[in-house]
């Protein structure tokens, strides 16, 4: 069931424009990520389901009705910020009871729900400090609990792991995942960091300025990009532009590389290749394999990463392995990989149709 | 421990001393020992042509406590309050306001607020004699409308009205860099937590611009209470402030002992105002 849907939205700041038609559907109960670098758009686009900019163009609608005919204050849509913005002079609990408070509950019943959420996040023996007091996790918490504790429709996450630290970092993202399925809130999180995004969200949509350019479940994003800019974006990947045949793609400099059969014959396309795709080999009479020469082996304990070089190619290639890598820098290399591992998109088509 | 360690400590006194050491000289030579010169006066009588005869006594004490005097400063004091309460009301939305313009006109705006410093001030008095005597533009205004004419010029309420003039900048400054600081995410936050702004402003924006709030009232309740000059042109004397009955008690009266007392009555108000402000601005800063 879709819960907001966003039509046609555009926003423009003097000569920039921080969203160019952007149309998206959030499904009820999903957790749903806005990826993109910075200045995609994304930060645009939550501000305005927050209620802090109106777009010059478009609807937004939640369960139907007019998002954005309602003032911030009156939305049922709350905002973890990135910096938290907790209030500095109010302890952890009157911070969380502040939303609440307006809402003209019971005191009873704020003293409840705030003890509740507190202890659902593990703050129950910090309730009377205040924000300076907490460590950076903390405060993180404060603001989830303050923002989760007036059960929104939707929560909004701003960047909401980029400012801690490693250890941290993979703690809150069990517990963000936890919670929204405890709660079974809709969550909506901003970020840059595809890592991020790849391992919360049930979609993503991908952003580059401001349009969006695909949006998908995380693994399909990976295996099945549709527009160039995802494909170099999420995750490592070889990429070659060339032009399709009922073969393969033929790359100038390089032959006929396998690919899946895609689109139209003749157009021109590019190919991207999975580092953890491409097998190497000892190097055979064929004179059609690929050939090329190891430059770099780094080893990362689970994996290594084999960079190669192509004649006929201006970018080194890159090679995942499992474990050790077989092959010593310098040596010449067959470089295959299964058509069907590889994914080809069209370059005629991007997410901003401009390219 | 190596021999330079000592060399290096004396260094750092010797630096410490060269670059403090100026201004707390000039602060010891006018005004610590002016002040102590003040408080030693407090308990001699007076001499006969001013200076004092150094004979201990306590009646300037009591003569403070006479309602003649007490009503000064106890009047002075109310004006005061007023004129901080008035610049507080009017230069918080001023402040607020020039905090939300854009760069370049928010410097404008400051220029502006500063830019009455640059004529003299007694120039700036005199030219409210002119606007609120009875023949001034203010009374033929309310003539004109059947209101008037009224007396404004030689009241209490010329005086405020002369102080206010004077010290309003003094308010709007320290509120502007108080307001001008607050994170605008922590507005926002407020509204996304459903508080109209109203609500916003009372519990979020007030509490957190406190320690400007106070610097301004301190700023502007201060030079108040110890002007003589407003209260003698715009009041025309028939109000004297405490600031009046100081200066007439040394030049006039030639009472320096009961001025000296009259002068630390005043600082006594003020050093627990500083307190009052320094433990609040303490109390609300403490979460900034």
């Amino acid at each position: 069931m879709t819960l907001i849907s966003i039509d046609g939205v555009s926003r423009r700041f003097g000569e920039v424009t921080a969203l160019d038609s952007v149309s998206l559907d959030i499904r009820q109960g999903e957790f749903f990520a806005l990826l993109g670098p910075s200045g995609c758009g994304k930060t645009t686009l939550l501000r305005i389901l927050a209620g802090f900019e109106q777009p010059d163009t478009g609807s937004v609608r939640l369960d139907g009705a007019d998002l954005l005919a309602i003032p911030a204050h009156r939305r049922p849509v709350n905002l973890m910020f990135q910096s938290y913005a907790l209030f500095p002079h109010m302890s952890v609990e009157k911070n969380v009871a502040y939303g609440l408070e307006r809402e003209r509950l019971p005191r009873a019943e704020i003293r409840e729900r705030v003890g509740a959420v507190l202890e659902t996040v593990g703050l129950t023996a910090q309730a009377r400090r205040r924000p300076h007091e907490l460590s950076g996790g903390q405060r993180q918490r404060v603001a989830l609990a303050r923002a989760v504790v007036k059960r929104p429709r939707l929560l909004l996450l701003d960047e909401p792991l980029s400012a801690l630290d490693k250890k941290v970092r993979s703690e809150m993202q069990l517990e963000l995942k936890r919670l929204q399925h405890e709660v079974g809130i809709t969550f909506v999180v901003v970020t840059h960091d595809q890592e991020e995004a790849m391992s919360l969200a049930d979609r993503i949509a991908v952003m580059n300025g401001g349009r969006v350019e695909q949006v998908d479940a995380p693994a399909d994003l990976y295996e099945r990009p549709r527009t160039p800019f995802v494909a170099g974006f999420i995750g490592a990947n070889n990429l070659f532009t060339g032009r399709v045949t009922e073969k393969g793609l033929e790359v100038d400099g390089l032959g006929l590389l396998p690919a899946p059969a895609g689109p139209v014959e003749g157009e021109t396309a590019m190919l991207a290749v999975r580092p953890e795709r491409i097998r190497l080999g000892p190097v055979t009479e064929d004179q059609g394999a690929l050939r090329g020469r190891v430059v770099d082996v780094s080893f990362y304990g689970g994996v290594s990463h084999v960079a190669l070089s192509l004649a006929g190619h201006d970018r080194n290639l890159l090679a995942a392995t499992q474990g050790r890598a077989r092959v010593e820098t310098g040596a010449e290399v067959a470089v295959s990989w299964d058509a069907e591992d590889a994914a080809l998109v069209p370059t005629g088509v991007s997410g901003d149709r401009r390219a | 421990m190596t021999a330079r360690q000592p060399a290096r400590l004396l260094g750092k006194a010797a630096g410490r001393v060269a670059t403090m050491g100026p201004g707390f000289g000039f602060l010891t030579v006018f005004m610590l020992v002016p002040l102590a010169l003040v408080l030693s006066y407090t308990v001699f009588r007076r001499g006969r042509f001013g200076g004092v005869l150094y004979e201990p006594t306590g009646e300037n004490f009591t003569r403070l406590a006479d309602p003649l005097y007490l009503d000064v400063v106890i009047g002075s004091v109310k004006l005061a309050a007023i004129t901080t309460l008035l610049a507080l009301l009017l230069g918080y939305p001023t402040a607020y306001l020039i905090a939300k313009l854009p760069a370049r006109w928010k410097v404008i705006a400051l220029v502006a607020v500063v830019l009455p410093f640059w004529t003299n001030f007694l120039i700036r008095t005199y030219a409210w004699i002119v606007l609120l005597n009875s023949e001034g533009p203010v009374n033929s205004g309310l003539k004109a409308l059947g209101l008037g004419p009224v007396e404004l010029l030689y009241t209490d309420g010329a005086i405020v009205a002369g102080l206010l003039y004077a010290y309003l900048p003094l308010m709007i400054l320290p509120l502007y860099s108080a307001v001008e600081k607050l994170d605008p995410e922590l507005r926002e936050a407020s509204a996304n937590l459903g508080a109209r702004p109203a609500r916003t402003f009372w519990s979020v924006t007030l509490p957190l611009s406190l320690p400007g709030v106070l610097t301004g009232c301190v700023f502007v309740f201060v030079p108040s209470l110890g002007n003589f000059v407003i209260p003698e042109l715009l009041g025309g004397g028939r109000r004297i402030m405490v600031g009046n009955l100081i200066r007439d008690q040394f030049l006039k009266a030639r009472d320096w002992p009961f001025g000296s007392v009259l002068a630390l009555a005043v600082i006594a108000v003020l050093v627990l105002l500083l307190f009052a402000q320094a433990w609040a601005a303490r109390r609300a800063g403490r979460g900034a």
